[in-house]
């Protein structure tokens, strides 16, 4: 076991350096720079803030430097905010998103197996239907375009809940994260209850649990004790892509509902040519991708008696 | 003497069978007839792309023409504006058929772009085998755990937001599924008896390819073409959404959605037209996909 963990992490080590060379190099190959603004500064300004930056040294130069101060834990200074840090703007925008991607999960997995459940032991009537039509809703319809029609049904027209995001002065109140959570929340949710429902099908016609009603457990005992427990491990292994696809939404979502996540912090940092910006985000969240998806293997592997890591 | 008499009334008998008989594609059609919500599908989306091609030159109205006596007219039949107009006067129904001929036109090419690569990578792999196959694998599955979007959004601000690139963009990403999939089949043909069994009967190698590995490839990759392009549909539109997609004056769903989402509180149909027209849509190819899954790959219901 701990010698898979270890090669894992050996995998993921150069990983994400190819991650960040690529970003490094494909950021900087951008006609444009972060200082050049509508009203140029002058010539000489420009070069004395380049050089501050030290923007002014050949680019492998550079590339090692940067490197050096990410050994060390330092990302470097944002170079559009004057007094901030990249590690300032990430630990201010990091909470929100977190805090919305960590509910979204959690709800999609309880709502997901549940529906999905339900459509499994109703297969084929019209309770399953139901739940697979939903379903199907919830995968077709994008976040980008749900996320404003639920802000325009429940905020402006019905008035549940304020419109206009999250405002640090307010902070996270549970009216502020519904929507969002639950615009983030539903795809997974169609997901979960289609990959729940294939499961749990499979695992009703399995030989155990024939066992299980013969020797007179009720039908709930068997679902519950037996069935539920080897039903969810798919959902295990799909929480690895689960969180990719989430971070993707959280990008969307922070923009519709103006949070003030990383998601909306790394789009504007891109358009500004915020490289220092940019590189933080995109290490950060290689680096929470990668490691969900181990944890989400090994947590498979724990669950599965069947499944045997060779170390 | 009798053996001979014997096997040549077999092979007499099978040829009439194979004659007659019913192929596994003529079985596979069958059962994607009989499922309605698929042949719906079909028709709606049929119809869907003959709009989008004949009406944008036949309608009154240009996507492109601004009325300005006309801005946020909800959907009227005066002058023919049955979506209603835009924040620049503009008919919303010209604009939702452009756009949907956008997203169409970058899906199609996005999924070809996957497929190409898919196929070719899969394929190599699956043939090449031992350790060419294994590291091609490992590459892919190393490209699966990155976020990619991230790279998506960084290729689109450095090199600018031309229509190419957009979906060789979106094209390189979705290329993973794709060969895993075609390398899944190529190794599990590969060892099939029925093609030992051609190539022991004197079989030619590209009658082989012809005749049975290239059937057998083709239903998980038609499947699978199916449901790519409603991701790729969705990763356009989610580009444009930001900003970073297709660029005025052309238009896609997902630029009309955008638009619609900043004026929803006045002009709700900017956004409710655009966003059904693409969920109708992506409806359409789920539906199909599922349904050709069904139908090729039977053992799945």
């Amino acid at each position: 076991m701990l010698g898979y963990i270890a090669r894992r992490v050996l995998v993921a080590i150069p990983t994400i350096l190819v991650i960040i060379t690529v970003a490094f190099f494909m950021m900087r190959a951008a006609p444009g720079g972060p200082f050049d603004l509508e009203r140029p500064m002058p010539e000489e300004v420009r070069q004395n803030v380049l050089a501050h930056f030290g923007l002014d040294r050949p680019i492998h130069e550079q590339y090692v430097d940067y490197l050096g101060n990410l050994v060390q834990g330092d990302l470097g200074p944002s170079l559009k905010f004057r007094d901030k840090t990249v590690a300032d703007i990430i630990s201010e925008g990091f909470p929100v998103s977190a805090t919305i991607g960590g509910l979204s999960i959690l709800l999609a997995l309880f709502l997901g197996s549940l529906l999905g459940s339900i459509a499994a032991l109703r297969q084929n009537k019209a309770g399953d239907f139901a739940v697979m039509g939903v379903a199907m809703a919830g995968i077709t319809i994008p976040p980008f375009v749900m996320g404003p029609i639920l802000a325009l049904v429940f905020g402006l027209y019905l008035g549940l809940v304020p419109t206009g995001g999250l405002d640090p002065r307010y902070g996270m109140t549970a009216e502020r994260l519904i929507l969002p959570v639950i615009t983030l929340a539903l795809p997974q949710i169609a997901i979960i209850s289609r990959l729940m429902r294939a499961s749990m099908i499979e695992v009703l016609r399995s030989n155990y649990i024939r066992t299980a009603y013969a020797k007179g457990l009720s039908g709930p005992v068997v679902i519950a004790r037996h069935a539920l427990r080897a039903a969810v491990l798919p959902l295990v292994s799909y929480l690895g892509p689960a969180s990719a696809a989430l971070v993707t939404g959280s990008i969307v979502i922070e923009q519709v509902f103006q949070l003030p996540g990383i998601g909306r912090q790394f789009v504007t940092a891109a358009l500004q040519r915020d490289y220092t910006v940019v590189m933080g985000v995109v290490i950060l969240y290689a680096t929470l991708i990668i490691t969900l998806n181990l944890i989400a293997d090994l947590l498979y592997a724990t669950l599965n008696p069947k499944v045997k890591i060779d170390a | 003497m009798i053996n001979t008499g014997l096997s040549n009334d077999n092979v007499d008998a099978m040829e009439t069978a194979a004659i007659k008989g019913r192929s596994l594609w003529d079985d596979a059609l069958a059962r994607l007839r009989r499922n309605r919500a698929a042949m719906v599908s079909f028709a709606i989306l049929g119809l869907l792309i003959l709009m989008v091609v004949v009406l944008p030159y036949i309608w009154p109205h240009s996507h492109e023409t601004i009325y300005r006596d006309r801005v946020w007219l909800s959907p009227t039949w005066d002058n023919l504006h049955i979506f209603g107009t835009d924040a620049q006067g503009r008919d919303l129904f010209a604009r939702t058929l452009v756009g949907l001929r956008m997203s169409l036109f970058v899906a199609a090419a996005a999924t070809s772009v996957s497929l190409v690569i898919g196929i070719t990578w899969g394929a190599a792999a699956g043939f090449l085998g031992g350790r060419i196959d294994q590291i091609m694998m490992r590459i892919v599955d190393v490209l699966y755990s990155l976020p990619f979007i991230f790279f998506v959004i960084i290729l689109m601000v450095v090199f600018g937001r031309n229509i190419i690139l957009i979906f060789l963009a979106i094209g390189a990403v979705e290329w993973l599924t794709m060969a895993r999939i075609v390398r899944g089949q190529t190794i599990a043909l590969k060892g099939m008896e029925f093609v030992e069994a051609a190539e022991a009967a004197g079989v030619s190698r590209p009658a082989i390819i012809r005749r049975h590995i290239v059937p057998n490839v083709l239903g998980p990759v038609v499947v699978y073409v199916t449901l790519t392009i409603p991701v790729v549909i969705l990763a356009e539109s989610f580009l444009s959404f930001l900003g970073l997609g297709v660029q005025e004056p052309e238009t896609s769903l997902g630029r009309l959605i955008a638009a619609g989402a900043q004026d929803m509180e006045v002009a709700p149909w900017t956004l409710f037209v655009p966003s059904l027209t693409m969920m109708l849509t992506l409806f359409c190819f789920n539906f199909i996909g599922d349904g050709l899954r069904d139908a090729i790959d039977p053992k799945d219901r």
